[in-house]
Formats: structure tokens, C-alpha cells, sequence
């Protein structure tokens, strides 16, 4: 069975967010940018599901985005995935047009089942999977933390809020990764070199309308920094007072 | 031309939740800020709470009714609200932001060609044209949206538009039972944990950072919370250590929340933890390190030691609750 893993290239979590000039997305200027941290659980899974699965399994990495996301299919390369597809696209879509080219794609190249991550931390959306999906007829469980596969039968846990659902459904279908689902191996040196040869194969990403537009990007107001009241404990009748009487929570 | 807007709500084990009477509250002011048609939907068997949405400020329920709607199925869900939505040529979806509407939003937007603007903290149509606010990046910064598409779908975050009651008039409920609906995918078990309340629903959450030093001072955070009928959250290190279920974990790479109260019992707030719960109402911190970054976001700070703070909190707590 050929498995597809779609990787989206992010800024790191930890980057201090400025508004570039354009007024509608982030200053990358400085930011280091990384695999999106759900993806690595989806490609953990795509690599130990092909390892159960047996040889003539195979999986296949994309990414939709300009040239500097190679970098994010080459670590998913190096991890041990067998190819990797860059769908370029030097400009800005929104999900519905990125999960259309990664339908096409998944389709062109005849994968059954399909793993994302359930939410891409840049414009953390949580609907990728999902769309790609619907668009492709294939069943979705999204924000999985177990799978099970026997034959085309899927068993799949989601954590949802207050518990968790054991959900059914059958191949074909895409599935959401959430922490939890698996630990990511680590790339070895071997891998990370055998990854350096593999070639990432380009094509222009499928037309897509974006079918939402981003008008403006702006920061939250600052949090006015708050009062400490104390030390220890003989802070604590004025923080309750404070709590009950100006914030009025208690 | 828009005319009309579908409030599509969620039940739980036979009940509308919290979240689905804040997304009534807001198609309703919605359709009476652009002069729309306004109706809910819901899909499920038995709802004992039905009636309430009536004083809510919607007048006209549908229930797709059906026995195994008492269990979520997206595949069935999906398909009897999209024949629903094409009958009544609804143009605006409204869903709750909730695990269920993240599921079944984008389902539906591609089964009604409609772009999907999800995690939505405000909403405005003073222009004439609607314009939402979601929060990107963790909530470090934000953006203005606007559909392109004819029919849009989108979510409301929970917890952010506290639905007022109104009077107490009862809806016009048109049931309609859905015969042989599509199974393929559907939740055969729920695993309840333990009659605890998720921080992603909670109002006032206790969080709890590796300065608690082991699972078992967890004790003073569960107890704390449990008393303001709250609940416990977590830092990551917390969680990665396996003091606590990942399920708690508060930050970037675990649940946004925006509750009333925050309580940050011990968490240093690094960027991962603030993108988590900066949007909450009122923030207090515990920490014993003044500098700690945490205090830049809070309302109220002690910099004191936890373990003689927290239980003296607690005791002023009981005092007020007596
Ligand atoms: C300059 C710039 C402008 C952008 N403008 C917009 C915009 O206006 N509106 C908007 O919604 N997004 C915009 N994006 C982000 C967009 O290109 C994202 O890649 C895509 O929308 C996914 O983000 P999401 O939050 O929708 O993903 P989610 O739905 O949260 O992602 C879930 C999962 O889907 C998969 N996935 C997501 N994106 C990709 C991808 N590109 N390639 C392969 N797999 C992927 C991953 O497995 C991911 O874990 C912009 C990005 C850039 C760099
Ligand atoms: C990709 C990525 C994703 C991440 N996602 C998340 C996320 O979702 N959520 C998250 O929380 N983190 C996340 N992190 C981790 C984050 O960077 C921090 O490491 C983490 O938040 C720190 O947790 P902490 O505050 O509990 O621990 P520490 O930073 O170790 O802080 C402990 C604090 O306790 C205080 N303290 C110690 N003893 C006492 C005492 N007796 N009384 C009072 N105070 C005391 C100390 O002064 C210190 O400030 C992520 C990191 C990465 C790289």
C-alpha cells in the first residue's frame, strides 16, 4: 500500500511574531522555520504502519509551499520516508486551495491511506485532513491518539473534549495526528545521508481558488503587566479580594 | 444574496452543550445585525434541552432525528445537515469550535463549496459584509478574514460570546427522522475520564509547572480546583514527564484556553505556554522567581513559594465558599 504524509514548513514555536509590511502575514525575517510539530507524529505513523504493513508498502511525503519547504520533506526523509513531492507554490493560499492540491496529488499518485497532522501551527486551522478528505471520498478521523488497521477495517481513538472516542471506519481514509499517537524516531546519520540523495520531485501545485481572504494581520493588544502583591502567603486575603471584587471571577 | 443563517448545534449524550447555546446567541444577533433568516439545526436522537434554545433567541429548530445519532458519525452527521443546508439554501453555517465542529466544518464546506473560517473571537458585519477575527500563530497575533465564497462555514471559539438568555419562548421544533443514515464513520465507544472537566470547557482553570516538583503535589492543585469548580491544566514538562494526561496540557502544542481565571501555579511562561492561555480573562501567577515571565501577562502575581501560597489560598477559598 502506498501511504502519503502531508508536511506543511512552520515557523519555529518558539519565534516572536511581527507583522511584515504587508500588513496580512508574519515578518520572516529571522524566524527559523521547522516541520510542523504534528507532522513528525504523521510521519511516525505512516513509517510504523509501512513496517507492519511489509514490503510492498512505500511512503510518500508533500508539501505544499515554495522551494524552502524542502527542507521540511527532507527531514521526513531522513526519518525514512521513501519520496518526497514538492507542489510548488510561491504565493499565499488558503486551506481549501492547499488541500486541494494535496488531493490531486494524492489521488495522481493513488495513496490509500493518508496521514496529516491535526492542526498546522502557523494559521492553525484544523481542517487540512478533513478537506482533503471530503475532496478525495475518503473517510477522516481527525486528532487521533491510537490506530489500529486490519484489513481495510480502521480503529482509531480521538481525544475529544472531556474523554476520548473510539471511532470505526475502512480504507480509504486520512488521518489527523495528535501528541500523544506514537513517539517520532529520530533521524539517523544514515538516514539523514541517505535523505541528502533522494530526489524531491517539483511540479507546480494543482490551481486552486482560495476561498477566504486574509484582509488584515494585526497583534493582540499588550497585556498591561499586572500588580504583585506580595511574597507569600499574606498575599493571599488581597489577591481573593481582588479576585471577588474587581476582576469578579469568584 | 445572503438569506439565511444556520446555526448548527451540538449534542452530547442526549444534550445541547454550553457551546452549542453560544453559537444560538450569535446567529441570532447576526441575522438580526444583516437582517437574515435565522434557524438551528441539530442531529442526534432523545435532547432533553431542546426547548431552551428558544430563549436563546432562536425560534425555529430542526431535529434530524435518527437512534444511531446518539453516538457522533461524521460521515452521517455530515450528509443530514448538508441536505438540510441545500434544502433551506442557507448561506452562513455556524458551528462551535469544539472537537465535533472542527470534524465536521470542513466536511461541510467542501460539500457546499464554502470556505471555512474557523476559530472565530469576533465577528463583525458593520459594513454591510462580514468580517471575521481569528487568532493565528497561537493566538500572537491575529487576522481579519473574509469569505470569497457565496456560502462560508464558520466556528466560533467557546467560551469567548457568552449567550445571554432572553425571555423563555418555546422554539417551533420540526423533527425529521433520517432514515438509513451513513454509518461508514462513526464513534462505536466514548471513554469518559473521570467525571473531570476539560480545561478546553473549564471557566476557571489551576495549572500546574514543573515547579510543583512531582505528581503528588498535584494534590494542593486538584483540590484548589475543585473547590472554584474548575479545572487542572498543566505545562508541557508536566505532561512529558507523566505527572499528568496530556490531556491537561495547556500551551502551543496542547489546548488554547481563554477561561475567566488562569491560575499559573509554578509555570515559568515560556512563548509555547503563553500562546496557550494568554487570552484569558484574568490571569494570577505563582512563582518564585519575580522575573519569571509569567508575571508579564498576569493581573495578580505572588512571588512566593507554592507550597506555602497554595494551601493558604485554599484555606481563604474554603472561608468565602462556608
Ligand atoms: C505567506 C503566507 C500566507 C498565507 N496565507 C494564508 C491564508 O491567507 N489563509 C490560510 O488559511 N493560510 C494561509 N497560509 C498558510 C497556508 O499556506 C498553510 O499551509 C495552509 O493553509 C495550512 O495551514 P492550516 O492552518 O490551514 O493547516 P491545518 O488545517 O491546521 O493543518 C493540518 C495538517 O494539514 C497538513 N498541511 C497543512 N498545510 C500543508 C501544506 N502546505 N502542505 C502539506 N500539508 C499541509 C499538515 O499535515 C497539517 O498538520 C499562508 C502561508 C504563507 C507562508
Ligand atoms: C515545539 C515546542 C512546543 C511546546 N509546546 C508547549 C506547550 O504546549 N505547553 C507548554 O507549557 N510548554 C510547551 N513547550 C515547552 C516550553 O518551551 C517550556 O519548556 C515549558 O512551558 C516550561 O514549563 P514550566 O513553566 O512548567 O517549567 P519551567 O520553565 O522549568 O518553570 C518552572 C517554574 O517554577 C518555578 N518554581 C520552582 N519551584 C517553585 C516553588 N517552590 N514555588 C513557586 N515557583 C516555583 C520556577 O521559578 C520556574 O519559573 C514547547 C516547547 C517546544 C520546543
Amino acid at each position: 500500500m502506498k501511504i502519503a504524509v502531508c508536511v506543511s514548513h512552520v515557523p519555529d514555536t518558539a519565534t516572536k511574531v511581527k507583522v511584515s509590511s504587508d500588513g496580512v502575514s508574519i515578518d520572516p525575517t529571522g524566524v527559523t522555520y521547522i516541520i510542523n510539530p504534528y507532522d513528525e507524529y504523521a510521519v511516525e505513523e505512516a513509517l510504523s504502519t509501512k513496517e507492519k504493513l511489509g514490503n510492498n508498502s512505500e511512503v510518500v511525503v508533500i508539501s505544499v509551499g515554495s522551494d524552502k519547504s524542502k527542507e521540511t520533506i527532507r527531514k521526513a526523509l531522513a526519518m525514512g520516508a521513501d519520496s518526497g513531492v514538492l507542489l510548488k507554490d510561491d504565493n499565499p493560499r488558503d486551506s481549501f486551495a492547499v488541500a486541494k492540491a494535496l488531493s490531486e496529488e494524492i489521488k495522481a499518485q493513488g495513496c490509500e491511506l493518508v496521514f496529516c497532522g491535526k492542526q498546522s501551527v502557523d494559521y492553525d486551522n484544523t481542517i487540512t485532513g478533513q478537506l482533503v478528505a471530503e475532496m478525495l471520498g475518503y473517510s477522516c478521523i481527525p486528532v487521533i491518539v491510537e490506530f489500529n488497521l486490519e484489513g481495510n477495517k480502521i480503529t482509531a481513538e480521538r481525544e475529544i473534549e472531556g474523554g476520548r472516542e473510539i471511532v470505526e471506519t475502512v480504507l480509504p481514509a486520512v488521518l489527523t495526528a495528535q501528541k500523544g499517537l506514537n513517539e517520532p524516531r529520530y533521524a539517523s546519520l544514515r538516514g539523514i545521508m541517505t535523505a541528502k540523495k533522494k530526489t524531491i520531485e517539483e511540479k507546480p501545485a494543482a490551481d486552486a481558488e482560495s476561498l477566504t481572504e486574509v484582509l488584515k494581520m494585526h497583534l493582540p493588544p499588550p497585556k498591561k503587566a499586572g500588580r504583585i502583591l506580595g511574597t507569600d502567603s499574606s498575599a493571599v486575603p488581597e489577591l481573593v479580594s481582588l479576585l471577588r471584587e474587581e476582576a469578579k471571577v469568584l | 444574496m445572503a438569506n439565511k443563517i444556520l446555526a448548527v448545534l451540538e449534542q452530547r449524550e442526549g444534550q445541547l452543550k454550553r457551546s452549542a447555546f453560544e453559537t444560538v446567541g450569535m446567529a441570532a444577533k447576526l441575522a438580526s445585525e444583516l437582517n437574515l433568516e435565522v434557524e438551528a439545526v441539530v442531529t442526534g436522537n432523545e435532547i432533553s434541552n431542546i426547548n431552551d434554545i428558544g430563549s436563546y433567541g432562536i425560534s425555529k429548530v430542526i431535529h434530524l432525528k435518527n437512534p444511531d445519532f446518539e453516538n457522533y458519525s461524521s460521515s452521517g452527521y455530515r450528509d443530514a445537515v448538508t441536505d438540510y443546508a441545500n434544502e433551506s439554501d442557507a448561506d452562513y453555517l455556524l458551528l462551535a469550535n469544539t472537537s465535533m465542529g472542527k470534524d465536521l466544518a470542513p466536511l461541510l464546506g467542501v460539500k457546499l463549496n464554502a470556505g471555512c473560517i474557523m476559530d472565530c473571537v469576533n465577528i463583525d458585519v458593520s459594513s454591510g459584509n462580514l468580517i471575521a477575527t481569528r487568532p493565528v500563530y497561537a493566538g500572537k497575533a491575529l487576522i481579519d478574514v473574509k469569505p470569497k465564497s457565496a456560502k462560508i462555514v464558520i466556528t466560533i471559539r467557546p467560551n469567548v460570546f457568552k449567550p445571554v438568555p432572553g425571555g423563555s419562548s418555546s422554539p417551533q421544533i420540526e423533527v425529521r427522522e433520517i432514515s438509513s443514515p451513513n454509518l461508514q464513520t462513526r464513534v462505536v465507544e466514548f471513554k469518559k475520564a473521570e467525571g473531570k472537566l476539560d480545561v478546553a470547557e473549564a471557566d476557571i482553570i489551576v495549572s500546574g509547572g514543573r515547579g510543583m516538583k512531582g505528581p503528588e503535589h498535584f494534590d494542593l492543585i486538584e483540590e484548589l480546583a475543585d473547590l472554584l469548580g474548575g479545572a487542572v491544566g498543566a505545562s508541557r514538562p508536566v505532561v512529558d514527564a507523566g505527572w499528568r494526561p496530556h490531556s491537561e496540557q495547556v500551551g502551543q502544542t496542547g489546548k488554547t484556553v481563554s477561561p475567566s481565571l488562569y491560575i499559573a501555579c509554578a509555570i515559568s511562561g515560556a512563548i509555547q505556554h503563553l500562546a496557550g492561555m494568554s487570552s484569558s480573562k484574568y490571569i494570577v501567577a505563582i512563582n518564585k522567581d519575580k522575573e519569571a515571565p509569567i508575571f508579564s501577562v498576569a493581573d495578580y502575581g505572588i512571588a512566593g513559594d507554592v507550597f506555602e501560597v497554595l494551601p493558604a489560598l485554599i484555606e481563604e477559598i474554603k472561608k468565602i465558599k462556608a
